[in-house]
């Protein structure tokens, strides 16, 4: 097994950036109009990244499959970004929020990455509110905050429950500005179906043109990927429908390693799956787990009642509720993290205790009926009546409920046209975001030189388990912060290269793959659609590569995905032309790619024999249930290089994870 | 939840391309769950025309929680059906009655040519935000602490609700002139009631205006029923104030 080689420069942690930006090689501003960088995806990473390097005066070209760089799904994050401020004056600093984020992800980042996007969380914060994203004020007209999981400070900046789309219309907002001055040459309704390489170095893509078909080549001096998570593999997800493993895979395919495919976080206040037509799950804010108790009924007829519709929840008296995370983590309660919460309503609903009548009965509840009568009270009190009527109590207990989460109330009651201030909301976990992907060195770079990753599409900064409010924070680091030094270093020996021609036989290969891939898929005399694998694949993924993983089950997952992957390319329909607006294409060709992902998913589980973090094998964890990491043995990054079809001849490589700053200790939330 | 199934017809506008006339198709779908969105219901309608071979019907979607702007289509007559302050991803076949007939169709406006089917090209507005919907200032991280400049709730609140426009359409869809006003003067406003967006304000004015006119939208004559359909409820409030700070601009300019 080889090792790989992060690039982390020496010297002392809290030095090691300034230090190593000191010393990177600069492109002089007359020769960087003749350097071509392609950026793909434009969220948050790719929208930042392809800004900056245009103000630069770099020749940007921008990909998006939407119609507008605007929609990526970074549009979708609702709580907030976090940033090492200390406006709150609580003893927050660049080293807490490094630390907060190295023990979220249970040990399993790369500290000096971490420690880097601490330090610039502070400058994203402030390039923001240059721009005129109105996060929320205070009534001094400074800059309110709100604390969120895994932290003991406020540090996370927000804008009500859209702070993802107000970042990201920043970040089109500039991307938009260069586009209007030449710098950034953008194409909507493209989609990257693979990374050229040309002695080696990543040199360009081919990417279709989604309105008209056409096959297009484009070449760079670099590409930049910043292609978002892989959610998607298991069909149902809180993704957008579009996002998809396509770039990140077919870069892999050309050797680019992929790191830790297994870590996925689940997130515990999902919308339950209604039925089998259901094509998207819906997620409820973090925060409500603040005034929200989880429940299931103690008795299994109870459960079985309510599904069948002869027992209302409201009618289970006290005594015959399980708050079983309260039972669980006395200390930590309804908020202990994501991982933890989302296995223990699995534990219950595999039980039988699940209250949602759907196929698969998951579903528990999360009751505002508490809170609403404590607030109730409290508002009474504050007011100066201190002998509140029932009555009094239940309508203030709801006014209060409805000012702080209304939006939230709003949307689960259009969803499942139930009144939530009247009835529990009905929960369940549901796959959020992905820690693994492409691996990346210091600079951001993968394994094939001039292919960079950036966002959720990398691996490098949440380990097994990410905090809320991070995911926005790392996105725009890597593409304001850290992508425009680390790619100019690389692009400092591209200045005599000259324009890359896309006439070269890499080009012509990769064009032809790509263009075999399509015409077999369109003369395919199959039956089946492609939703309806997808929809397989996902059963399989969540099943057995879900919140509960074992050997028998990963094992079984690999060879069902394998001949699942056979029957897909036999039997699949794909209608329409190539040369047109094909959506059933588009999703064949992302199916394609999730199949083999899927495989090596299960394969990572399977190598990794401990519990950490997103990641639990039932093999590991203690008698009360909780997970077993192993530091002796699993202390590392798994970064897997492909090796043809069979998934099964990906070779594992593994980076050590040194801590030197931060002593590694165990989780405990009781 | 009390689910249910019922059966519906469709009338659907079909268009192979931006070349080609286009026709209303009629669909039957049968065991339609009313906890389906609306999207989910065309989800399973394609799957059923796929599986007899027919062509699926385009149209799009992407974060199917009412945030990314990318859905449209217009039913029975409405820009994202008829419940109010959600998009079409949002809408649930609870709202239609079994037997229904559900009339879909595209975005109609000169300046949204139609692709495919229910898919229209909405990049006049990409364009209008590139011509000045930004505040001039580059990547550093440096210009200034972010709690230099104080703002006062109210104008940060009222920058925030404007700033909330998802970009979907459905306000030009709904005008009876094809007009783009709802949409530009959110931005507009966002960036004029802020600080930051103060210093370049009248020329950014005048020109999203001017790649507004040459987009081919239509005027605004204050009809309103791009507040009433819009999903996010922009303010007509934003009209007044671009109106005013066009007006500014142009004296200053004078």
């Amino acid at each position: 097994m080889s090792i790989l080689d992060s690039k982390i420069p020496e010297g002392h942690i809290s030095k090691k950036w300034t230090d190593y930006k000191d010393h990177l090689r600069l492109v002089a501003p007359n020769n960087r109009p003749k350097i071509d960088v392609i950026v793909v995806g434009t969220g948050l990473a790719g929208a930042a990244a392809a800004a900056s390097l245009g103000e630069m005066g770099y020749n940007v070209k921008a990909f998006c499959f939407q119609d507008s760089p605007r929609r990526a799904h970074s549009i979708a994050a609702q709580g907030g970004i976090n940033a090492a401020k200390n406006y709150q004056n609580d003893g927050d600093s660049i080293y807490r929020l490094f630390y907060d984020t190295i023990k979220g992800g249970d040990y399993r980042a790369r500290e000096a990455n971490v420690h880097r996007l601490a330090e610039v969380s502070g400058n994203i914060i402030d390039q923001c509110v240059a721009q005129g994203v109105p996060f929320a004020r205070e009534y001094g007209g400074l800059l309110d905050n709100r604390s969120f999981g895994g932290t003991q400070v406020q540090r996370t900046f927000y804008a009500a429950g859209q702070t993802g789309q107000q970042l990201l219309l920043g970040a089109y907002s500039a991307i938009s500005r260069q586009i209007g001055l030449g710098n950034v040459q953008m194409y909507n309704r493209h989609e990257m179906l693979d990374l050229v390489k040309v002695d080696g170095k990543a040199r360009g893509i081919i990417a279709r043109n989604l309105i008209t078909g056409e096959i297009e080549r484009h070449s760079a001096h670099a590409v930049i990927l910043c292609t978002g998570g892989y959610g998607n593999v298991y069909f149902l997800s809180t993704n957008a429908m579009g996002s998809n493993v396509t770039a990140a895979w077919k870069a892999h395919k050309r050797g680019a390693y992929f790191a830790n495919p297994c870590y996925v976080q689940i997130h515990p206040t999902c919308i339950p799956v209604h039925g089998t037509n259901q094509s998207k799950l819906t997620l409820m804010s973090e925060s409500l787990r603040n005034s929200g108790r989880i429940w299931v009924p103690k008795k299994k007829e109870d459960a079985q009642a309510i599904r069948e519709g002869k027992m209302k929840p409201t009618e289970i008296a006290e005594e015959d509720r399980d708050y079983y995370l309260e039972r669980r983590y006395p200390a930590f309660g309804n908020l202990v993290p994501r991982d933890v919460a989302s296995r223990a309503a699995k534990e219950r609903c595999d039980a039988g205790f699940g209250i949602e009548a759907n196929d698969t009965m998951e579903g528990v509840y999360l009751d505002f009926s508490a809170e609403i009568i404590s607030k109730g009270k409290q508002t009474a009190y504050t007011a100066g009546n201190h002998n509140p009527s029932q009555e009094e109590i239940l309508k203030l207990g709801k006014k209060w409920v409805e000012e702080k989460y209304g939006n939230l109330f709003q949307m689960y009651e259009k969803i499942t046209d139930e009144n939530p201030y009247e009835t529990p909301m009905k929960i369940y976990p549901a796959v959020h975001y992905t820690m693994g992907g492409v691996w990346v060195d210091y600079n951001l770079q993968s394994t094939v030189p001039g292919c960079f990753v950036a966002g959720e599409a990398n691996f490098s900064d949440h380990g097994a388990n990410r905090l809320g409010a991070s995911a926005l924070m790392q996105g725009l680091a890597d593409g304001y912060f850290v992508l425009p030094y680390t790619v100019s270093d690389y692009l400092a020996g591209d200045i005599r290269t000259g324009k890359i021609s896309t006439d070269l036989p890499e080009f012509e290969e990769a064009e032809n793959h790509v263009k075999d891939l399509i015409s077999k898929f369109l003369t395919n005399n199959g039956s089946k659609t492609v939703d309806h694998f997808h929809k397989r694949l996902g059963h399989i993924m969540w099943n057995k590569v879900g919140m509960g993983r074992n050997v028998q089950g990963l094992t079984e997952a690999i060879s069902e995905i394998a001949a699942l992957r056979e029957e897909f390319y036999k039997e699949v329909y794909v209608p329409g032309d190539a040369n047109e607006l094909n959506p059933e294409l588009e999703k064949a060709l992302r199916v394609a790619d999730f199949m083999e992902l899927g495989q090596l998913m299960a394969r990572d589980a399977l190598q990794r024999n401990e519990s950490c973090g997103g990641h639990f094998r039932e093999e590991y964890q203690d008698a009360e249930g909780e997970t077993l990491r192993d530091d002796e043995n699993f202390n590392f990054v798994g970064a897997w290089e492909y090796k043809g079809m069979d998934i099964n001849q990906s070779e594992l490589h593994k980076e050590v994870l040194n801590y030197e700053y931060i002593k590694i200790a165990a989780r405990n939330y009781k | 939840m009390a689910s249910k199934t019922i059966n519906i017809n469709l009338k659907i506008w079909r268009q192979k391309n931006v070349n080609s006339k286009g026709s209303m198709e009629t669909y039957k779908l049968d065991n339609v769950s009313t906890d389906s969105s609306f999207l989910e219901m065309l989800d399973q309608l394609n799957e059923q025309l796929v599986n007899s071979r027919q062509e699926p019907i385009a149209f799009d979607h992407d974060c199917r929680e009412g945030i990314c702007g990318m859905c449209s289509l217009y039913i029975n007559g409405e820009a994202h059906g008829p419940d109010r302050a959600v998009t079409t991803c949002q809408l649930h076949m609870r709202k239609f009655k079994d037997g229904e007939t559900i009339y879909v169709e595209p975005w109609r406006a000169k300046a949204f040519p139609v692709i495919k089917d229910l898919v229209v090209d909405r990049s006049a507005f990409d364009r209008i935000q590139q011509a000045g919907g930004f505040v001039s200032v580059n990547t550093s991280g440096r210009t200034m602490d972010a709690n230099a400049i104080p703002i006062g709730k109210a104008e940060a609140d009222k920058a925030f609700e404007a700033a909330t426009c998802i970009g979907c359409g459905a306000c030009v869809a709904s005008c009876k002139n094809a007009s783009a006003m709802l949409f530009v003067s959110a931005k507009v406003s966002q960036l004029a009631l802020l600080p930051q967006g103060q210093v370049e304000a009248q020329q950014r004015v005048l020109n999203m205006v001017k790649q507004m006119d040459e987009e081919g939208f239509g005027n605004c004559t204050n009809t309103g029923a791009c507040a009433v359909e819009c999903p996010k409820e922009i303010s007509l409030e934003n009209i007044a104030r671009m109106n005013r700070e066009y007006l500014k601009a142009m004296v200053a300019a004078d």
